[in-house]
């Protein structure tokens, strides 16, 4: 095994950070010298297990994805609990807040995202919580142990993810959706009130299509004890955690003169445009896009590792993804438009007692888009469909029943049988 | 425990050996010892364990609607004849009867209506079958016997098979033909019929001649064999009388290759190879069936092939003769008891010298008519004309079976007093009953059939009638008791007929004049232990033959005052139903392979079903697209007659020019499957034989909005509501009946899921659809249970129905059936178990497998399964996966080595 001499560092022991390790580590070229820097205190963690934890389906230490001493026989340097201050692109160093110094060769910018905040009267009270870390998990689940009420803002992924950890921790959980129904980036509407039953069924109340006001303080003018909705409605709650998106983490970048939109600009390499310097991740935008979910990033990791240990890798391109959700016992996979185009065929599977639901979208025999609830199975099989661009029409009459059903169809050509005379 | 039975569908009378266990038939196999087959059984013969049981069995007598009791039923039946007879005089009573009767009760019913009621009108549906069959035998040897048996076809060097799917119609002897083919590399076989038909399979040389041109092609041969000296000189010398008029009428016509080839629209090349076989061979069968028989000329026909065997004495040998083979099982019991209107009694006919004072003295009948009676066709039109009265119609379906069969409809929905024996509780023909008499069903009853080959074997009541049903010689005597011939009818028991019927054969036989050949006064002695143990034995059986006689007119002594047999002069005639401009297609009829008659019985074994599901037609390609009709397509026959709504099979198989339908579909199956309705009732003038192999249609694709299939449990009562449908088609399964459907094209759109809604109680719980192509598929269920299923577009879509159909008889769907249930089929792919990686939905009985298989951590589950490698969240549960795994297999070990 040869090895480079260089020194990578990456910013960032998240999920991208960490897996960028992984990758790096795994290449026969690896550099000899690594640095990992995280500004929390653990070792790398699986941030997507917050919720079944929070939700009490599984232990503290489920979510580790390396001990210490791992590190340390790989040959890495783990900094955890710094966070960098100041980079200095000349020099080729950067500073930690314990004014730690570190020179590099390569860097790489992990930095991931923030919660998005609404920015309406009362956001400082406390007792307003964001969800992205075990931090955030932490205190989650003390409030929970109070029992009581709770609003979650936003029915997407992460605001229902943490709503049923909070309802199964035993509290009363209102969700507060801006949208027309839950998930309305992923969902159509079938799907979404299909979720909505269900998640009611649960005990969670589910508010849609509703707008914030404001928060309210309780009588010590210090702590949240009220949402105010725009139709007037108040939600008296003992805690608010706040689930409307996420707002890339460029501070850092910003003061390096790197360009910059909504997140740290990057080439197909995720090279920023100074070569030293590279980022991925939520922290990144690419073509205008930025990230928030783990398949695109994962893709980022191939490339960005094997250039890192001298690889000419095939540069990354945008795919379409498709979103999945496994909130204990409730699947849901989908991918591409939600609103069908006047020129999609619309295939639709309804079996509302058993809670199944699919509805695919064809342009020109070719799937486009796909929701499926209850009965994901067939989820990647109709995802790759879509990626390979094929003509399913010979296949048509057994699409909604997925690849066994449909694929000899498919694979028998296209002649009629004439009958034996 | 197990009873040797004869089978009850075609001709050749196979041996069955049937196991009864706990009052049930559990199983049938072929009886090995049977001559006629020798262990072997067709597909229809195989399942007939799987056609019994009591349900949509006519359990009980019917008056008027009315349920009563046999004592009633009976005291109507005979009033009614009465006040019939008292008033129009007994010519206005009629019995049309069926070759599904076994000989007892033809012989009871023949005796009361000719001798006692005083009709001559009792006539058969082997009307329909053979009855030119039995005329052209009748012209040529004098009486009604076949020469021939079935060993013949082993033996002999040239088989013709005219105008005969033997692979369909008589299975088993086609497997002993095959067989013996295989055996003897110098058997050839000749097929001659418009179709190619599976029966082609075993040609040598195939002979696809134009509709109703056989007599043509045979005179065509005698001409042939006379030109080529291949005339047996001798034997015509001897045994024979009528070969110069015969081949005067075959030359009548031109007889080269050439003009023939062109009048039957054959390969010369080919047509000369078949003469030259012929005429070359001595050991020649021909074996013809009702592609010969239901022909205005069909009697000709039959002597037309009997000339070219007596011209060249290819018969009363080994692996010789003109061989007729029946459809029905008793078509031979019937002509042997003479239960045909020209017949009398006992291969007696009206004009036999002295036959007419032999059968009075033999019956000590009061009342025998003094000539022949009304054949079928003629029969139902003295009914619709009023002539007759009453009619006693006894298992058989005649609405469905007659040509013209909607005159059928009228004929008896205007006769004032009709008596219908039926087993079935549900058929066309009922439907028109003033009386309804339950009847005994295959398995109930005792009594003698006689094959194609004069073989007559006993078929064994193993299991009691349901209900209040009673044996047909039993209704019959009950009833002729009640008009006060008790002494005459004083049958206790089948055997007690069957010795009279013996005896009468006999009687008075050989006593001067023309012997007559149906024979079996050995018989005539048996006691009920040897009539119960009857062996199956050809007639004659008499005390000079007391084992019977396998070959007949061995010694060239024929039936006729000169003994001589004789060559008719044939002239062929052209059909009578013609095509024209407006009906441009000629339409043959036949059976198909695994279904009986009107499938009262075989539509009740859904594996019989299977083979061919709906009433169809089979085109040619040209005519189908000329018509706009394709393949799979519904489509409509019609011409001045009556109408066909069936499915469209398009082949190369059926000429250019040609229609064939099947006869079995009627309204208990679909709603205008019946092909006896595009029949004209022209018949033979000998026979009577309607021409019901050529009739003339046009074809027009059936306006339809959409097709659909629908499974609806069996015990949710059918579908009432199906008057506003173009088309439907009934097809039983084991747990479901299955319909196709299509509704009206000029109808307004089908709410499919709301009419299934509202026919079964049941709201769509679970649907599918592809709104664009038209597409739907949902499905009804009541406490997880499978009410209905339907499917909106082309049949062709639809999934094997087998595990559908055994899902209607789950008690309740599981989770993962009820996902399949609008595929309606298994998964193609194995349970994979529930899904640990939600990414890349791999299941835990997949992850179980790879642990077993040597993949001992989460990375090599990953490299192999890829589970695990994207949002990793399933990590955990790999892990404990693997734990669970590894703490197994060392119990396993652990037993192992304690």
């Amino acid at each position: 095994m040869s090895a480079n001499d260089e020194h990578l560092v990456i910013v960032g022991n998240g999920m991208a950070g960490h897996r960028l390790l992984e990758r790096v580590l795994a290449h026969p070229h690896r550099p000899r010298h690594i640095t990992i820097l995280g500004d929390e205190p653990e070792t790398a963690y699986n941030r997507i297990l917050l919720s079944p934890w929070l939700a009490g389906e599984m232990d503290r230490s489920a979510l580790t994805l390396r001990e210490r001493d791992w590190y340390t026989a790989q040959g890495v340097t783990l900094i955890a609990g710094e966070r960098v201050t100041a980079i200095d692109r000349q020099a080729r160093t950067l500073t930690t807040d314990q004014q730690r110094r570190l020179g590099y060769d390569q860097l790489v910018l992990a930095t991931g995202s923030q919660a998005a905040r609404p920015g309406v009267p009362g956001d400082d009270l406390d007792g307003i919580h964001t969800f992205r870390d075990l931090r955030d998990g932490e205190r989650l689940a003390r409030l929970a142990d109070t029992g009581g009420r709770a609003v979650v803002l936003g029915g997407g992924l992460l605001g229902l993810e943490a709503a049923e950890g909070l309802r199964k921790r035993g509290m009363t959980v209102s969700v507060v959706h801006r949208g027309p129904h839950l998930m309305n980036r992923q969902l159509d509407a079938t799907a979404a009130g299909m979720l909505a039953d269900e998640l009611r069924a649960r005990g969670l109340d589910v508010i849609t299509g509703a707008r914030l006001a404001h928060y309210g303080a309780g009588d010590d003018g210090r702590h949240v004890a009220n949402v105010a909705l725009e139709d007037g409605t108040t939600l008296a709650t003992d805690g608010v955690v706040e689930a409307i998106g996420i707002v890339p983490h460029i501070d850092l970048a910003k003061t390096l003169d790197l360009a910059t939109g909504r997140g740290i600009q990057v080439d197909a390499y995720l090279s920023t445009h100074d070569p030293r310097i590279s980022a991925l991740g939520e922290c990144c935008e690419f073509e205008g896009t930025t990230y928030g979910l783990i398949e695109p990033i994962w893709r980022q990791v191939e490339v960005l590792a094997a250039r890192l240990c001298g690889d000419t890798p095939a540069p990354y391109r945008e795919l379409p993804c498709a979103t999945k959700l496994k909130v204990s016992g409730i699947s849901l996979y989908a991918f591409g438009p939600i609103t069908p185009a006047p020129e999609h065929d619309v295939l639709t599977y309804h079996d509302p007692q058993q809670g199944d639901y699919r509805r695919l979208l064809l342009r020109d025999g070719r799937l486009e888009g796909a929701v499926l609830y209850g009965d994901t199975a067939a989820g990647p099989w109709y995802f790759q469909c879509a990626l390979a661009g094929q003509d399913l029409s010979a296949g048509r009459q057994a699409l909604l029943f997925g690849e066994h059903d449909a694929q000899p169809l498919l694979d028998t050509p296209d002649t009629l049988s004439e009958e034996a005379a | 425990m197990q009873h040797h039975t004869t089978c009850p569908y075609c001709g050749v009378g196979c041996g069955v050996t049937a196991t009864i266990e706990d009052g049930v038939m559990t199983g049938v196999e072929g009886d090995r010892d049977h001559p006629a087959n020798y262990g072997r059984l067709c597909v229809k013969g195989s399942a007939l364990h799987e056609t019994l049981g009591d349900h949509g069995r006519l359990l009980a007598p019917r008056v008027d609607g009315r349920e009563v009791s046999w004592d009633d039923a009976l005291a109507e039946v005979t009033n009614r004849l009465a006040a019939v007879r008292e008033r129009h005089g007994g010519e206005a009573i009629a019995g049309y009867l069926s070759g599904q009767l076994l000989t007892e009760d033809y012989y009871a019913a023949n005796k009361l209506f000719k001798g006692f009621l005083g009709s001559p009108h009792l006539d058969t549906n082997s009307r329909l079958c053979m009855a030119s069959a039995v005329a052209g035998y009748k012209r040529a040897f004098g009486a009604d016997a076949v020469p021939c048996n079935y060993e013949d076809l082993e033996e002999a060097e040239l088989v013709v098979l005219v105008g005969s799917n033997l692979a369909w119609n008589h299975p088993v002897l086609f497997q002993r033909l095959r067989t013996a083919k295989q055996r003897n590399s110098l058997l050839r076989v000749v097929v001659i019929d418009p179709r190619v038909t599976d029966t082609c399979e075993v040609a040598d040389l195939y002979l696809p001649l134009k509709p109703g041109s056989d007599a043509r092609l045979f005179n065509g041969l005698l001409a042939f064999m006379a030109d080529k000296d291949k005339l047996d000189a001798v034997y015509l010398e001897r045994h024979t009388q009528g070969l110069d008029d015969a081949l005067a009428a075959a030359r009548d016509e031109a007889t080269t290759l050439a003009g023939i080839s062109g009048d039957c629209e054959l390969d010369a090349e080919a047509l000369e190879t078949f003469y030259y076989w012929f005429a070359s061979q001595l050991h020649v069968v021909t074996l013809y069936s009702q592609g010969v028989n239901q022909s205005t000329s069909g009697t000709d026909k039959c002597n037309a092939i009997i000339n070219c065997h007596l011209a060249g004495g290819k018969l009363g040998l080994p692996g010789a003769g003109p061989f007729s083979i029946t459809g029905q099982p008793n078509a031979m019991g019937g002509r042997e008891v003479g239960g045909l209107a020209n017949q009398l009694a006992a291969h007696m006919d009206y004009h036999t010298p002295g036959a007419q004072a032999l059968v009075t003295e033999f019956w000590h009948a009061p009342h025998l008519p003094e000539g022949p009676g009304l054949k079928a066709v003629e029969l139902f039109e003295a009914i619709e004309r009023g002539d007759i009265q009453a009619l006693w119609i006894m298992a058989t379906n005649p609405v469905v079976s007659l040509p013209d069969a909607d005159q059928a409809k009228r004929a008896l929905a205007k006769c004032p007093l009709v008596i219908v024996s039926e087993c079935m509780a549900d058929t066309d023909t009922l439907a028109y009953a003033d009386i309804v008499l339950p009847a005994s069903s295959w398995a109930e009853k005792d009594g003698t059939v006689t094959n194609s080959e004069r073989r007559i074997s006993r078929q064994r009541g193993m299991l009691p009638p349901p209900g209040e049903a009673r044996h047909d010689w039993w209704i019959i005597t009950q009833v002729a008791k009640h008009l006060g011939y008790e002494e005459a009818f004083e049958y206790c028991h089948p055997r007690d007929i069957f010795v009279e019927h013996a005896r009468l054969s006999g009687y008075a036989n050989r006593a001067d004049g023309v012997p007559r050949l149906f024979d079996i006064s050995a018989l005539a002695e048996l006691d009920h232990a040897a009539y119960d143990a009857l062996a199956p034995l050809q007639w004659p059986v008499t005390a000079e033959v007391p084992r019977g006689t396998a070959r007949l007119f061995e010694d060239g002594c024929f039936a006729t005052p000169d003994g001589r047999a004789r060559l008719v002069a044939v002239t062929p005639h052209a059909p009578r139903q013609a095509v024209s401009a407006a009906h441009p297609l000629r339409l043959n009829s036949g059976r198909v392979r695994d279904q009986w008659h009107t499938m009262t019985r075989t539509g009740r074994a859904p594996r019989l079903l299977n083979h061919r599901a709906e009433p169809y037609v089979d085109l040619h390609p040209d005519d189908a697209r000329a018509a706009g009709v394709a393949d799979g397509a519904l489509a409509r026959l019609h011409n001045a007659h009556g109408e066909a709504r069936v499915r469209a099979r398009v082949a190369t198989a059926q000429r250019r020019g040609e229609a064939f339908m099947p006869i079995h579909w009627n309204a208990q199956f679909s709603n205008a499957g019946r092909v006896g309705t595009l029949f004209a009732a022209h018949t033979d003038p000998v026979s009577g034989q309607p021409e019901t192999k050529h009739g003339a249609v046009a074809l027009a694709p059936l306006a339809i909005a959409e097709e659909a299939t629908l499974l609806v449990a069996s015990d949710s009562g059918g579908l009432s509501e199906r008057a506003s449908l173009a088309y439907w088609a009934r097809m039983p399964l084991h747990h479901a009946e299955r319909w196709q459907l299509a509704s009206d094209a000029g109808a307004s759109s089908h709410d499919w899921p709301t009419w299934c809604a509202e026919q079964f109680g049941v709201a769509a719980t679970l649907w599918c659809e592809d709104a664009t192509s038209g597409r739907l598929r949902a499905a009804g269920l009541r406490d997880g249970r499978l009410v209905w299923w339907l499917m909106v577009g082309p049949p062709s879509e639809l999934p094997g129905l087998a595990w559908l159909d055994a899902r209607f008889g789950d008690i309740a769907l599981d989770a993962e059936q009820r996902r399949r249930v609008l595929a309606g089929c298994a998964s193609g792919e194995a349970d994979t178990g529930p899904v640990v990686c939600s990414c890349h939905q791999v299941g835990a009985t997949s992850i179980r497998e790879a642990i077993r298989g040597g993949d001992t951590d989460v990375d090599a589950l990953g490299a192999r399964l890829a589970c695990g490698t994207q949002c990793g969240s399933c990590i955990p549960e790999l892990k404990s996966l693997l734990e669970e795994e590894v703490a197994h297999a060392g119990t396993d070990e652990a037993l192992e080595t304690a």
